[in-house]
């Protein structure tokens, strides 16, 4: 039996949304992706989802149509980098912000 | 008071590297233990042993818990596996007076001429041909020479011990090695000085 | 059935660990700690032993194996000895800071440069800060009772323990002691069960970079910065000897033998003079102690250090406080100022008022002998000594048996 007296474990974290805070105002850069050429959401299969396994920060889903949490995603384009079907593009925060270029 | 050395037997073995006096020394010290002697520290001399170069090493025996590991400085007993050792060492410093110096020696006792001192001789690497070990294996043997000339353990045990140790490696030849040499060992008294208790 | 039998102290530590059930080892040999790891890949090998012995090239990889393996949930084994303990030394720091519980013998030996392979206390000095817990043996029979506590203690407090014992004085030493039943070894040490074991359904980061301040984690729970951490791991050392108190009382319960797990005294109650040392000098002390009472009515009394760390800061001072003069006897120093155990036992009685007159002796560095005559003399002298030198010339360490 563990004696509660003594730390079992120092430092120990799991990998998720919010580990290091509210990361999704770091971007810069948001990720957006193309469903026509994501291969999950082509294919209608679970597969792929290298976005997914990647991401630091567990902030894609693993669905047919994986979804970005922008809360947390810090924009650091390892996504974007690793999609075989270059289906992720790094779109500047610029065009989302009110007021701003694409308005 | 008493001192540690009159609780205690000491002995120290000369040999050369890789003639087996420490195997011999820790054959004598399980004897000893199984014969109820609860303190029984045998220690190689620590280090650098090479073949040939001469060695030395340690066994203290006592009733009681042994609790001085430092190495003897005034053995009661001193072992030498091989006479011409003698040349080379000074295998007698700091043996008591009167104390127990036994030879593994080709020569009779009257050729090893030391007054203060009871020595035993005998000719272990004869025995050990005849009792069918190869050439030059004596530390068995002299195990039989040590058994008759100190008392200190039957050489039942002793052969006991031998043939535990030497097990795959000629144990009863080792054993009878021994035996032969306890029933040839010859012993003087010391010619001048108090004899040894 | 315990057994009693002749043995060297390294066959008595290798045995200990098979008891212990150790299911992986990890070692690279070095003297004098080879016989010992030559003896368990032995019994793991003619099967009498169910454990994974891993050979590595390097005590830093054999450090590494027994984290990884302590980090998996399992019970760990290693030993080394000199500069073999300083090789690891980075990983000491990690295997503690990470809290992981494991077990390594120590076999005390002199560190090069210039080489040595006899015995003084230097390396396991050298690695005091390290974050283990030290443990240190007199004799085999406390090897092996040491060892067996020392595996149900690092996996109670979840800090690693290293038992210290003097090369070639006991390594390569026969003498008797008793092994214990190994059904009843069984029950006092228990499997070792780790609620972090590796898992690669449950994925966890580990150890990474820990920012100067706690924070909370994903699920809101708050986490310790670095400077938490070392509080914890130092408060939770010092508890620790506690818990080796309990350890003791029932392995005594259960073995017959223990009661002096922290300090072992000998003829300390009403010593005026008390020798403070660790190892098999301490034990050559209680000769000389008998032969001082005797032959010079001198009350002395000789105190062995079985925990170095954590240092028993509180039970020493309580022990020595009272004594005209206490004299540390060490295999071990800290350049250029003083031995180690003299600096931390001197720092223990600051705080009492009615501390006694100290001595420093260092002794056997390299292997050099420890002529019982010597320390009789040395003692005999400092006991005579009281108060009448000036305290720089009182605390500086004394060199015994110097060749120069």
């Amino acid at each position: 039996m563990p004696d509660p007296r003594f730390k079992v474990l120092t430092s120990a974290s799991t990998s998720g949304p919010g580990d290091a805070g509210r990361t999704g105002s770091w971007r810069v850069e948001r990720p957006v992706l193309d469903y026509s050429r994501c291969i999950p959401a082509k294919t209608g299969k679970s597969a792929c989802h290298l976005c997914w396994l990647y991401c630091p920060d567990n902030v894609v889903s693993k669905a047919i149509e994986p979804q970005i949490d922008l809360e947390y995603c810090k924009g650091c384009g390892i996504c974007a980098e690793e999609c075989p079907a270059q289906a992720i593009e790094m779109v500047s925060e610029e065009n989302f912000v009110a007021g701003g270029e694409n308005e | 008071m008493q001192t540690p050395s009159q609780q205690m037997i000491q002995i120290r073995w000369h040999g050369r590297g890789g003639q087996g006096a420490i195997t011999a020394a820790k054959v004598v010290a399980e004897a000893t233990f199984k014969s109820g002697y609860g303190g029984v520290v045998m220690a190689p001399t620590f280090g650098t042993e090479r073949r040939g170069a001469p060695v030395s090493t340690s066994l203290k025996v006592s009733r009681e818990k042994i609790y001085d590991l430092s190495p003897i400085q005034f053995p009661d007993i001193v072992v030498v596996l091989d006479y011409l050792i003698l040349n080379e060492v000074d295998v007698t410093v700091g043996l008591k007076p009167g104390g127990l110096l036994i030879l593994n020696s080709p020569r009779p006792l009257s050729d090893h001429p030391f007054p203060d001192f009871r020595v035993a001789v005998a000719n272990v690497t004869k025995f050990g041909i005849e009792a069918g070990l190869r050439k030059g294996i004596v530390n068995s043997g002299i195990i039989g020479a040590l058994g008759k000339a100190s008392g200190l353990v039957d050489i039942e045990v002793l052969s006991q011990c031998i043939a535990n140790e030497f097990v795959g490696r000629k144990p009863a030849e080792n054993a009878r090695a021994a035996e032969l040499v306890y029933a040839a060992t010859e012993i003087r008294e010391p010619s001048r000085g108090g004899s040894h208790a | 059935m315990s057994e009693k039998l002749i043995d060297s102290g390294n066959n008595a530590a290798a045995m200990a660990v098979q008891l212990a059930a150790a299911e992986v080892i990890a070692a690279y040999p070095i003297t004098p700690q080879t016989p010992l790891t030559e003896k368990l890949s032995e019994l793991i090998a003619a099967g009498e032993m169910d454990a994974e012995y891993v050979a590595v090239e390097s005590e830093h990889s054999a450090l590494g194996v027994c984290i990884g393996a302590a980090s998996a949930g399992v019970r760990a084994f290693t030993a080394t000895s000199s500069n073999g303990l300083l090789y690891m030394s980075e990983q000491l720091h990690w295997a503690a800071g990470a809290r992981l519980p494991m077990v390594m013998c120590v076999v005390n030996r002199g560190i090069g440069a210039p080489w040595s392979v006899w015995n003084d206390h230097q390396d396991a000095m050298s690695q005091r800060d390290a974050g283990w817990i030290q443990l240190f043996a007199k004799d085999h029979q406390e090897i092996v009772d040491i060892t067996l506590k020392a595996f149900r203690l690092a996996e109670l407090v979840h800090i690693p323990v290293m038992v210290n014992y003097d090369g070639y004085y006991l390594s390569h030493t026969y003498m008797p002691f008793e092994l214990p039943d190994a059904a009843a070894v069984k029950e006092f040490l228990p499997a070792y069960e780790y609620a972090h074991a590796l898992d690669p359904q449950k994925p966890e980061s580990l150890n990474t970079v820990t920012l100067p301040d706690s924070r909370n984690d994903t699920n809101g729970v708050k986490q310790p910065g670095y400077m938490d951490i070392r509080h914890n791991l130092h408060q939770e050392m010092r508890l620790a000897m506690d818990v080796l108190e309990e350890i003791d009382a029932d392995y005594q319960q259960r073995f017959g033998r223990g009661g002096a797990p922290i300090l072992d005294p000998y003829c300390c109650e009403d010593a005026e003079y008390i020798v403070v040392a660790m190892g098999t000098i301490a034990n050559q002390f209680r000769d000389v102690v008998d032969r001082l009472r005797q032959e010079d009515g001198l009350k002395v009394g000789v105190l062995a250090l079985q925990v170095y760390r954590p240092f028993p800061t509180a039970k020493i001072a309580e022990t020595l406080q009272s004594a005209k003069g206490v004299m540390v006897y060490e295999k071990g120093l800290s350049y250029g100022n003083q031995g180690a155990l003299y600096a931390d036992l001197k720092s223990a009685l600051y705080p009492y008022p009615a501390r006694p007159q100290l001595h420093n002796f260092i002794v056997g560095l390299g292997g050099r002998d420890i002529r019982t005559e010597d320390l009789c003399q040395t003692l005999k002298t400092a006991c005579q000594q009281d108060d009448l030198s000036a305290p720089e010339q009182t605390d500086a360490p004394q060199w015994i048996g110097l060749q120069l």
